[in-house]
């Protein structure tokens, strides 16, 4: 397995602010590798994953890419919390987004369109409107244009977060499934840790002031999981335990 | 028919039969308020005379050159001063200073500057115009989420040009076609008073019948100035639902 994107010494500092969100991270995402990025609000989780996509300039440290550009496709996209639709297009028009200014004609936009959205299970939902969609719905969308660029790497910002616990469940599953089909690299921010050790094969806890990862956690516990298996459920308790150390002692563990 | 159209009907009649009898009875004298009764025979002459045509379509005239000049300069000022925080900063003390100075004040200058011509009508039509789009449109670009355009931007979109066309003129757009519809009516609240000064139209007929104690004539301009705003207003918003058809 060859790293998809590795960060050296990455720091970021929001404009205006003199102290940096978080400062000497050093991370590397394995291809078809599922990286969870856990820590308290603040550590800057949101802010990481916008350096990576290209939103943010680090204010130290570098990031290297070793993925495979083609004018027909974008190397990394993006999965928000609110599902950020936009109302005045229909689902499949906001399912090509990224596409647009890509390489791409008429008939393989349409052709992608379509197969993201059956990825995600709302082949037919195409000519609809956001708002004619339920909260789950919107967030599959949102995942259907992340996947529609075909990217190497998928960033997610708590993209469950703001679902019910039911649905949030059932986005998991189905997250995994299609994480299992397409092979992309995902890193995936959430602030819910059982989240956390179902979905990821490693979970990194940010912390401190300024953040940096406090500790990587593997997850063992063989896929298909089971939620409430013992290798899950050992690695969340470590996990929150030393999440609220962090809280106590503001930042050893 | 509903209920409530049946009641609109009948308001509208109640009020007609009201100034019929108060003009029959001669409670008003018939120059000061002339009888309904008798315009559809004013309409009919000024019609076969050749007034009402040309008077219409020289105030259509000016009417169109002014409102389109001010909308599209009210949007793309007020646009451009939204997206660019030097511009915005610079227009602040301007736009303050300008704006309060209502569009009939600019009638001197009008004069002074286009002589009496149509272009001064549409000139002063076009001030009207211009400030209710400048604002809309401002207010409209300014409020866009920033969370769609950090969207488009994480999607390729980042140049000003793609973010004007991808995200912030579509999400602007209820916005500034509100501003639109609403200089669409202040153009014809300005259009007739930009005529009074001599410039044919619908103004320059009113003042003439006006000096003539021709009030039914006055009237039945009045009520074509309702006609048009009514059309003009009715057609927008026909056009308005088509384009915002993605709001429920």
């Amino acid at each position: 397995m060859a790293a998809i994107v590795e960060l050296n010494r990455i720091g970021a500092t929001f404009p205006g602010a003199t102290a940096p969100v978080f400062s000497g991270i050093d991370l590397s995402i394995e291809r078809g590798e599922f990286v969870i990025v856990v820590g308290a609000s603040g550590a800057g989780k949101s802010t990481l994953l916008r350096v990576i996509a290209g939103l943010l300039p680090p204010s130290e440290g570098t990031i290297r890419h070793a993925i495979d550009t083609r004018a027909d496709r974008r190397e990394i996209a993006m999965v928000f919390q609110e599902a950020r639709l936009m109302p005045w297009r229909r689902v499949s028009d906001n399912v090509a987004l990224g596409l647009e200014g890509l390489d791409v004609d008429r008939a393989e936009r349409d052709r992608r369109v379509a197969g993201a959205l059956k990825l995600v299970g709302l082949a037919n939902y195409g000519g609809r409107w956001a708002h004619e969609l339920s909260g789950g719905q919107r967030q599959r969308v949102g995942i259907a244009r992340a996947l529609a660029v075909d990217p190497d790497l998928l960033l997610m910002d708590e993209p469950f977060g703001a679902l019910d616990a039911i649905t949030r469940q059932t986005l998991q599953d189905e997250l995994l499934r299609i994480w299992h089909e397409t092979g992309k690299s995902i890193l995936f921010v959430t602030h819910d840790i059982d989240e956390a050790v179902y979905l990821g094969d490693r979970v990194l806890l940010l912390g401190g002031t300024p953040a940096r990862v406090v500790r990587s956690y593997p997850v063992d516990a063989a896929r298909p999981r089971d939620r409430e298996h013992a290798d899950v459920s050992r690695v969340g308790a470590q996990v929150k335990s030393d999440l609220s150390t962090l809280f106590e002692g503001g930042g050893g563990i | 028919m509903s209920r409530r159209s049946l009641l609109g009907a009948g308001g509208l009649l109640a009020f007609l039969l009201l100034w019929e009898a108060v003009a029959r009875l001669g409670v008003i004298e018939a120059t000061l308020l002339p009888a309904p009764s008798g315009l559809p025979a004013t309409f009919l002459s000024e019609l076969t005379l050749g007034f009402w045509h040309t008077m219409v379509l020289a105030s259509l005239n000016h009417y169109l050159i002014g409102l389109v000049c001010g909308s599209l300069l009210g949007v793309a000022v007020g646009t451009a001063v939204a997206l660019f925080p030097t511009a915005d900063a610079i227009q602040g003390w301007l736009a303050r200073m300008l704006r309060p100075i209502p569009p009939l004040a600019w009638i001197p200058f009008a004069i002074i500057w286009f002589g009496i011509s149509e272009t001064a009508a549409a000139f002063i039509i076009a001030i009207g115009v211009f400030w209710i789009n400048y604002f809309t449109a401002y207010a409209a670009v300014r409020t866009v989420d920033p969370d769609l355009i950090e969207l488009a931007a994480s999607f390729g979109h980042r140049s000003l040009f793609a973010r004007l066309r991808k995200v912030i003129l579509p999400a602007a757009a209820p916005g500034i076609l509100s501003g639109l519809r609403a200089g669409l009516g202040q153009g014809w609240m300005t259009v007739v008073a930009a005529e009074l000064f001599g410039i044919t139209g619908i103004g320059q007929r009113m003042n003439e019948a006006a000096g003539l104690l021709a009030t039914e004539v006055v009237i039945v301009y009045m009520l074509t100035i309702a006609l048009l705003y009514g059309i003009s207003d009715m057609l927008f918003v026909a056009a308005q639902n088509r384009v915002l058809r993605w709001q429920r």
